[in-house]
């Protein structure tokens, strides 16, 4: 398939893999981030690590917008789900997502209307078919998906649709990578950037990695041959000294990434003074909420919402996998009582999840060569 | 294991949430490993299990052919009617009368919509019944049909339907022989569902078996994968895509029967690829005969616009359905006659050849990327594609 085939030729994995080998200094153990849930994907789905020396471990970062919702969101949002008349929309990873209580899945057993959208737009068309219902739209993820949120607020706006609102969970990607770089516990060589996310932010907002941190970033895309050459740009950089923002990604991200998804976003949202991530805890100035000017369309305003805060389960380590402080299988109810079917964490849910992608295509992977 | 020298150095990182300052190089090298080991024993163990069905409710998921169907099949199902015939889980259930080895199976259809490029409810429901005795080795003799019509349905809509039923009746040489119509309250049905079953007479010329596959064994597909899938999901409209794909719904007792004529004794199994896809189909039989698999993603048939749509869409070809492709697994010696021979049937030119059966690990389905890596090829969990037929 043209324009794809392109990105997952094996002769060029294989090229790509030997520059790799020859980068790494033998007897030095290189942790690299993935920020970005579908990197983590990418990596398993395509078995990129098997053509990594073992001495490269990538570490699975934060960047999944549904692992990251905390238990008591997802509770606020199934209670909504149950209010008479209302019919909820999400994505279709959030249904499985657990709350303290059931999923969204088992609400929409229990005779609650909940539906599976692929788009924000969607959730307006279904607002505009059905006038007599209340119709919510659970909004998450990172700068990816927020202008999408953003334009359908002002186009319901604009329209006077009066039946559609949002549940704001959208988050940002800056404020828990820095809190990751400050957590003591965390000793990484360098990142692979979210391709994404920067297509809206751009690459100039992680500039503070390696000047305050002093770790290289590659912004990459998500396509086997990126992954492999981000991880290759990065190494060079520790091969030759040198730390700074590079961006692989250069056919979709701009440095400055896209003016006019930036400008929606300030158009609609404000910066929340600290928002709850599952397993990392509160994070200041880490999520969006709906501004004043569309409060009208504020899911939370015009519903009451239980918004009570509920605790990660106990057994449950989402939070250190999210860090990557931990391997997946390292968390001590992985597996076993925690499973695809049967998720306790957020990330045995999603595919972008790393729990989910190693028990799914990471068991038996090949041996690596050792450098 | 590629995972190995995660940091976790000395002590056990899991137990404590990390150790900080732990990543320090090689030094984990001896525990870590072991220990993922270990725990991905566990977790194999607790997949052979038989399924247990611990769920409340029924949800979508239980449709979906993925891992929570096999929890009802296994654990609900199974054990109130246990017995040899319906423990083998075959395709068709198998069993003899009066000197007559006969198969029997049924299926219903609840596709949305009714019509779709390539075919419509009429024609699933005769198809899928049949195939489900055709790769059971059976021909197919005869079929029973069962409509359950949504009051308000315009007779139209069901005049066109049943005429689907016939015309595919008549393209199978199967004839309908018995059926039976309800009508529910508007609102209690969508439009109309079917239900088939069938009887085929089982074919000398091969015994087929779940529980045949022997380490060594080729596996086939019958053509290009995930077009019936990515059909019906394209025809509902919710994305604005269009890849002209169509619905590969076909009878494939023609199939069925060429590869009994020219390999019959060394032809182990073959099964309809429907729900969940060929990935699904692989990983019922490996199971069924506890022995690993591995494919090679590469020699895998996947049209242009089916990958494209996938890649869209985030889904993966091997889990879509299709409705008219067939595995089959046949003697080692007996592969490239196998193949010669799918690929002369007009629709299975693009028939390959696309992985080995294995022996360790036991149940378990590996796909050898296209890109040079390797991973697991498991049963799927949740549901991509709900009523696709």
């Amino acid at each position: 398939m043209k324009y794809v085939d392109e990105y997952r030729d094996p002769e060029l994995g294989r090229a790509l893999s030997a520059e790799i080998l020859s980068l790494v200094e033998p007897g030095r153990h290189y942790k690299l981030m993935e920020v970005c849930g579908g990197h983590t994907h990418s990596i398993y789905k395509f078995g990129i690590d098997d053509l990594l020396p073992e001495n490269v471990e990538l570490v699975h970062g934060p960047g999944c917008p549904v692992c990251v919702i905390p238990m008591g969101r997802v509770d606020d949002g199934i209670a909504l789900a149950h209010e008479p008349g209302v019919i909820f929309t999400c994505f279709g990873d959030m249904l499985r997502i657990p709350g303290s209580d059931g999923s969204l899945l088992e609400a929409k057993a229990e005779g609650a209307d909940i539906r599976m959208v692929y788009s924000p737009l969607d959730a307006l068309r279904i607002a505009k078919q059905n006038p007599d219902n209340e119709v919510v739209f659970f909004a998450i993820g990172f700068e990816t998906t927020a202008p999408s949120t953003a334009l359908t607020l002002k186009r319901a706006k604009a329209e006077g649709v009066t039946n559609f609102s949002c549940m704001c969970s959208h988050v940002t990607i800056v404020p828990p990578l820095r809190a990751l770089l400050d957590s003591p516990d965390m000793r990484l060589d360098g990142f692979i950037g979210p391709g994404h996310v920067s297509t809206v932010v751009g690459a100039r907002p992680f500039e503070f990695i390696p000047a305050d941190y002093g770790k290289p970033i590659v912004v990459a895309g998500f396509e086997p041959l990126d992954v492999l050459q981000a991880i290759r740009m990065i190494l060079q950089q520790l091969d030759e000294g040198r730390c700074e923002v590079e961006n692989q990604y250069k056919r979709v991200v701009h440095y400055d990434g896209n003016p006019a998804a930036l400008k929606a976003l300030s158009e609609v949202f404000e910066l929340r003074p600290h928002f709850e991530w599952r397993g990392l805890g509160f994070i200041s100035q880490s999520a969006l909420r709906i501004s004043d000017a569309y409060a009208d369309l504020d899911a939370e305003i015009r519903f009451t919402v239980p918004g009570v805060r509920v605790a990660d389960p106990k057994a449950c380590q989402c939070g250190e996998v999210l860090k990557g402080v931990i391997k997946p299988w390292e968390c001590k109810v992985f597996g076993t009582a925690c499973t695809p079917e049967r998720p306790i964490g957020t990330c045995m849910v999603s595919p972008e999840g790393a729990c989910a992608a190693y028990y799914n295509y990471g068991r038996f992977a090949r041996e690596r060569e050792l450098v | 294991m590629s995972e190995g020298d995660s940091g976790a150095s000395g002590a056990d990182p899991g137990a404590n949430g990390g150790t900080p300052g732990a990543s320090s190089g090689n030094s984990g090298k001896s525990s870590a490993p072991d220990r993922e080991e270990r725990i991905l024993g566990i977790i194999e163990k607790t997949r052979s299990k038989p399924g247990k069905f611990k769920d409340a409710q029924i949800t979508m998921s239980h449709g979906a052919g993925g891992k929570a169907t096999q929890s009802l099949i296994e654990g609900l199902l199974l054990p109130a009617f246990i017995n040899d015939r319906l423990a083998a889980l075959g395709d068709s259930g198998a069993f003899e009368a009066g000197g007559a080895r006969l198969a029997m199976t049924t299926d219903s259809f609840v596709v949305s919509p009714l019509r779709f490029p390539g075919g419509s409810i009429g024609d699933l429901a005769v198809n899928g019944t049949v195939n489900d005795l055709a790769v059971s080795g059976a021909k197919p003799l005869a079929l029973t049909l069962s409509l359950i019509l949504e009051e308000g349905l315009d007779t139209a809509i069901l005049r066109q339907e049943v005429d689907a039923v016939a015309a595919a009746a008549r393209a199978a040489e199967v004839d309908i022989i018995s059926g039976d119509t309800k009508v529910v309250e508007r609102g209690l049905a969508d439009y109309m569902y079917m239900c088939t079953a069938g009887v085929g007479l089982r074919d000398p010329r091969a015994e087929l078996s779940t529980a045949a596959l022997r380490p060594g064994d080729r596996i086939l597909v019958s053509g290009t994968v995930g077009e019936h899938g990515t059909a019906i999901m394209l025809a509902r409209g919710e994305f604005d895509l269009d890849a002209g794909i169509e619905s590969d719904t076909c009878s494939l007792w023609p199939v069925a029967d060429a590869l009994l004529e020219e390999v019959g004794p060394d032809l182990r199994c073959m099964r309809d690829a429907t729900r969940g896809g060929v990935a699904s189909a692989l990983n019922e039989l490996a199971r069924a005969s506890t022995v690993a698999m591995e494919i090679r993603e590469a020699d895998v048939p996947i049209s242009e616009g089916v990958q494209g749509a996938s890649d869209i869409l985030g889904l993966d070809a091997m889990y879509v359905a299709n409705e008219g492709k067939l595995v089959a697994f046949v003697a080692p010696e007996a592969a490239e006659k196998a193949l010669k021979t799918l690929r002369s049937i007009p629709g299975c030119e693009q028939a390959a050849e696309i992985g080995e059966v294995k022996t360790e690990p036991p149940g378990m389905v590996l796909l050898e990327t296209a890109f040079g890596g390797r991973r697991v090829l498991d049963l799927l969990v949740g549901d991509p594609l709900p009523r696709i037929c």
